[in-house]
C-alpha cells in the first residue's frame, strides 16, 4: 500500500490485486448462495439459525459504526468544536457501516426481496427486530442525508449543500435518538431466549450493555480507522485535520476510559442483581472474565495511561484492542454463550463460505471508503467552504 | 430545516415508536389464554413409542416420505428433533424409576398461549388462533429466523435448501382439521390414548384428577400449564420432565413479557432524548453566545476606556498646550512689550523707578 501513496493512480497494486481476488470469490459465493439456498453455503441448522452473518456483519457492524452518532453528538450537540475534523471520517465510516449491514443482511435473509415487508407490508410491532429494522432503516437514511453535503461539495452543488448543511443539528439529534434505540435493541433481541443464552451473558440489562458498549466501540473504531487513514491518506489531510487529530485522540481516549469503567460497573451490577456470582467459578465464568477484564478493564486502563502520558502509539493500540473486545462480546452473546446447553456436536461453527462472504463485505466497505476519501472533502475542508462549522 | 419541520419529524418518530409499543401483548392485564382454546394432553405413562403419530402427521400434512419407514423403531435409539420435513418426533428416554422400561415423549410445537415466535416475528407471520393453534403465514415471512431463536423449545425448522421460497415449518396442531371439527392427525391415530384432545381448561382439570387418582403413577405437575405463560400442549409424566427432554426452569413469564421492558423504553427514549439533547445544544449555544457577548462587552469596554483615556489625555494635552500657548503668548507679549519699550529703556528706567 505504501507504494501507491507515492504513485497515486496506478491500478495494479498489491492492495487492488488482493481486493480483486476477494471480490471475485465473493461474487462466486454470492451465486452459490442464491442458487442453492442458505444450506448450500452455510453451516446453519435448525438449532443454530443465526451464524456469523448476524454475529459479525450485523451485531459487530452496527456497534462499530456507532462512531457516527458519538462524534457528531460530541461536536455539534456538546459543542466540542475541536472534534470537527473527525466528524466527516466518522460519518463516512458510519454510513458505509450501516449500508454494509443492510447489504450483508440480503445474504442471511431467506427472502431478501421482502426486506421492506416489516416496514411497508406487515408491521410486527411487538418484535424487537422490528424496532431494530425500523431504526436502522431511518438511521441509514439520516446518515445518507448527513453524508450528502460531502458529495455535494465534491460535485460543486452549492445550493443543495447549503440547504442540507442547515439541517445538521436536527439530523444529529435524530441520529442519537435512533442509535440509542437500535443499539440497545440489538442486545434486547436476546431477552426473549433466557433458556438459550448463558446466565452470565443473559441479563435484563442487555439493552443497556449494548448501548453503552456501542459508545466506546464507535469512538475506538474512529480512533483505529484514523490511525489507518493517517498511514494511507496522510497526503490528503489538511493542516486543521492534522492539528486537531491529537486532540481528538486524547479526548476520545479519556471518554472511552471513563465509559468503559462505567460499563464494567454495571456489568457487575447485573451479576449482583441477579446473584450470578457462582457462575464466575465455572469455565464460562473464566471466559466471561477474559472478556470483561482482558478486553474492557485492561484497555480502559491503557486508554487512561495513554491519555495521561499523551502516548498516541498506546492509544492507537488500545483502540484496536477495544474494537477486538467489542467483536468478542458480540460473538459471545450471539454464538459462544448462545445455545450453551447443546452438546458440542450440535453447536455451530461457520463454514469457509460464510467467512468468505463476511470478508467480501468488509472488502467492499474498504473499497467504497477509498473511493470516497480519495475524491471527496473528508480529510480536508473544501476551499469554498473553509471555516464553516 | 426550520424548527417546525424538525419538531414534526421528531413527533413522527415518536408516534411510530409509540405505535410500536401499543401492540405488544404484555400490558397491565394478565392474559390467561383464549377461553375456547383447544389443547392436547400427552400422557408419558401411556406412550409406547409406536411412531404412529409421526406417520399420521406425515400423511395429514403431506410431508415427504422419510428414509426409514415409520414402523422401524430403531430410529428411536438416536435423539431426534423436529425438522422442516418432520413436524413431530417421538424420542426414547431412560426411565429413572424403572430402568427396564424406557419412557417415550412426543415432541412438536407446544402452541404457547402467548407464543415467543409470534412475539418475535417482525412481520406478524405467526398468529395465535382463538382455537388454540399457532399458525404460520408464509406469504409474509421474510426468512429472518428470529422465531427459531425465540422459541424456548427450539421447534420451528427452516427450509435451508430452498433458494427462493424457504419457509419456517412446524406443527400446526392440524388447525385446518380442527376448523372442520376433526381431531389432529396424531391424536386420532394414537392407539394408547396417550394423546387427548379437548378444551384446555377441561384438560387441565382432567389431568389434575388423574394425578390425584394415581399419585404413585404421576408427578404432581402439569407441564405446560404455566411454563412460559402456558401452552396448549400439556404433559403429565411419572418421571421428571427434564428427563423427558423438556426444559425445566423456564419460568412462567411469557415471551412478550420478557421483551416488554425493552420495548417500553422506546417512548422514553423518543420522548426524553430529543428534549435533553436539544437542551444540551441550547445550553452550549447560549454559553457560546454569553461568552461572545462578554468578550464583545469587554472589548467595547476596553475601547471606551481607551477612548475616554485618549480624550482625557487629549484634553489635558490641549489644556497643557493652551497653558503653554498662553504662557508663550504672555512671554511673547512680554517680550514684545519689552522690546517695544527697549529703546525708551533709558528714559523709562527713571520713570519706572519713579
Amino acid at each position: 500500500m505504501s507504494a501507491e501513496n507515492t504513485t497515486g493512480r496506478s491500478a495494479l497494486t498489491p492492495f487492488t490485486i488482493v481486493a480483486g481476488i476477494i471480490v471475485i470469490i465473493g461474487l462466486i459465493l454470492t451465486g452459490l448462495r442464491f442458487m442453492g439456498g442458505l444450506g448450500a453455503v452455510t453451516n446453519l441448522d435448525n438449532n443454530n439459525p443465526w451464524g456469523i452473518w448476524i454475529s459479525f456483519d450485523l451485531l459487530c457492524g452496527v456497534a462499530l459504526a456507532a462512531g457516527g452518532y458519538t462524534t457528531t453528538a460530541a461536536c455539534y450537540l456538546f459543542g466540542i468544536k475541536r472534534y470537527h475534523s473527525a466528524v466527516r471520517p466518522a460519518l463516512i465510516t458510519a454510513f458505509l457501516g450501516y449500508a454494509l449491514v443492510v447489504f450483508a443482511l440480503h445474504y442471511d435473509l431467506g427472502r431478501p426481496l421482502r426486506l421492506p415487508y416489516p416496514i411497508f407490508v406487515s408491521q410486527g410491532t411487538s418484535s424487537l427486530l422490528f424496532e431494530v429494522g425500523l431504526c436502522v432503516f431511518i438511521y441509514l437514511s439520516v446518515l445518507f442525508v448527513e453524508f450528502t453535503p460531502i458529495a455535494f461539495e465534491w460535485l460543486g452543488m452549492k445550493k443543495l449543500r447549503n440547504i442540507v448543511h442547515g439541517w445538521t443539528i436536527p439530523l444529529t439529534v435524530m441520529g442519537v435518538v435512533l442509535s440509542t434505540m437500535h443499539q440497545s435493541s440489538l442486545g434486547a433481541l436476546y431477552l426473549i431466549a433466557p433458556n438459550k443464552l448463558h446466565p452470565l451473558w443473559y441479563s435484563t440489562y442487555l439493552p443497556l450493555f449494548f448501548f453503552i458498549s456501542s459508545m466506546f466501540a464507535g469512538m475506538s473504531m474512529v480512533l483505529f480507522e484514523s490511525s489507518l487513514a493517517h498511514k494511507n491518506f496522510h497526503h490528503l489531510m489538511d493542516e486543521t485535520h492534522k492539528a486537531e487529530s491529537e486532540g481528538v485522540a486524547l479526548g476520545f481516549a479519556k471518554a472511552c476510559s471513563w465509559i468503559m469503567m462505567g460499563y464494567i460497573g454495571i456489568k457487575f451490577l447485573g451479576i449482583a442483581l441477579e446473584n450470578k456470582w457462582a457462575w464466575l467459578g465455572t469455565g464460562y465464568g473464566m471466559w466471561f472474565l477474559v472478556e470483561l477484564v482482558g478486553f474492557v478493564l485492561m484497555p480502559a486502563i491503557s486508554y487512561a495511561i495513554g491519555y495521561r502520558d499523551r502516548n498516541f502509539g498506546l492509544i492507537k493500540i488500545t483502540a484496536l484492542w477495544t474494537v477486538l473486545g467489542i467483536v468478542l462480546n458480540r460473538f459471545n452473546v450471539s454464538q459462544v454463550a448462545f445455545n450453551w446447553k447443546l452438546p458440542a456436536a450440535e453447536r455451530y461453527f461457520p463454514s469457509m463460505a460464510e467467512i468468505g462472504i463476511s470478508i467480501f463485505v468488509v472488502t467492499i466497505g474498504i473499497l467504497a471508503y477509498r473511493f470516497i476519501v480519495t475524491r471527496m472533502p473528508v480529510f480536508y475542508e473544501h476551499p469554498d467552504y473553509k471555516g464553516e462549522h | 430545516m426550520n424548527r417546525r419541520k424538525f419538531l414534526g419529524l421528531v413527533g413522527a418518530t415518536a408516534a411510530v415508536a409509540a405505535a410500536g409499543t401499543s401492540a405488544h401483548a404484555a400490558g397491565n392485564t394478565h392474559f390467561t389464554g383464549h377461553p375456547e382454546a383447544n389443547a392436547v394432553l400427552f400422557d408419558a405413562t401411556e406412550c409406547i413409542g409406536c411412531r404412529k403419530c409421526e406417520d399420521a402427521c406425515n400423511k395429514v400434512n403431506e410431508l415427504p416420505k422419510p428414509d426409514k419407514p415409520f414402523d422401524d423403531l430403531t430410529v428411536l435409539d438416536t435423539k431426534r428433533r423436529t425438522t422442516e420435513k418432520i413436524y413431530t418426533v417421538v424420542n426414547k428416554y431412560e426411565n429413572s424409576k424403572n430402568p427396564n422400561l424406557p419412557v417415550f415423549r412426543k415432541n412438536q410445537c407446544n402452541h404457547c398461549q402467548e407464543p415467543a415466535c409470534a412475539s418475535a416475528c417482525f412481520v406478524k407471520a405467526f398468529k395465535k388462533t382463538p382455537e388454540g393453534a399457532v399458525v404460520y403465514d408464509e406469504s409474509l415471512c421474510v426468512g429472518c429466523r428470529y422465531c427459531m431463536i425465540a422459541c424456548p423449545w427450539s421447534i420451528p425448522a427452516y427450509e435451508y435448501d430452498e433458494p427462493l421460497t424457504p419457509r419456517v415449518m412446524k406443527c400446526t396442531m392440524c388447525h385446518p382439521r380442527i376448523l372442520e371439527g376433526k381431531l389432529p392427525g396424531c391424536v386420532e391415530i394414537c392407539p394408547k390414548e396417550a394423546l387427548k384432545f379437548g378444551k384446555r381448561d377441561e384438560l387441565i382439570k382432567f389431568a389434575r384428577n388423574r394425578i390425584e387418582a394415581y399419585p404413585d403413577r404421576y408427578l404432581d405437575h402439569i407441564y405446560g400449564e404455566n411454563e412460559m405463560g402456558g401452552t396448549n400442549w400439556l404433559y403429565i409424566s411419572g418421571v421428571p420432565f427434564g428427563e423427558l427432554g423438556l426444559e425445566e426452569g423456564l419460568g412462567v413469564t411469557s415471551a412478550p413479557e420478557l421483551t416488554s421492558g425493552a420495548l417500553a423504553a422506546v417512548p422514553v427514549v423518543t420522548g426524553l432524548w430529543p428534549v435533553l439533547l436539544t437542551g444540551l445544544y441550547a445550553i452550549h449555544k447560549t454559553r457560546e453566545k454569553i461568552e461572545k457577548k462578554e468578550k464583545d462587552d469587554a472589548v467595547s469596554a476596553a475601547l471606551t476606556k481607551a477612548a475616554s483615556e485618549a480624550e482625557a489625555k487629549l484634553s489635558s494635552e490641549l489644556e497643557k498646550a493652551d497653558v503653554a500657548n498662553k504662557r508663550k503668548i504672555e512671554v511673547e507679549v512680554k517680550k514684545a512689550v519689552e522690546e517695544a519699550l527697549l529703546p525708551k529703556d533709558d528714559d523709562d528706567a527713571p520713570e519706572e523707578e519713579a
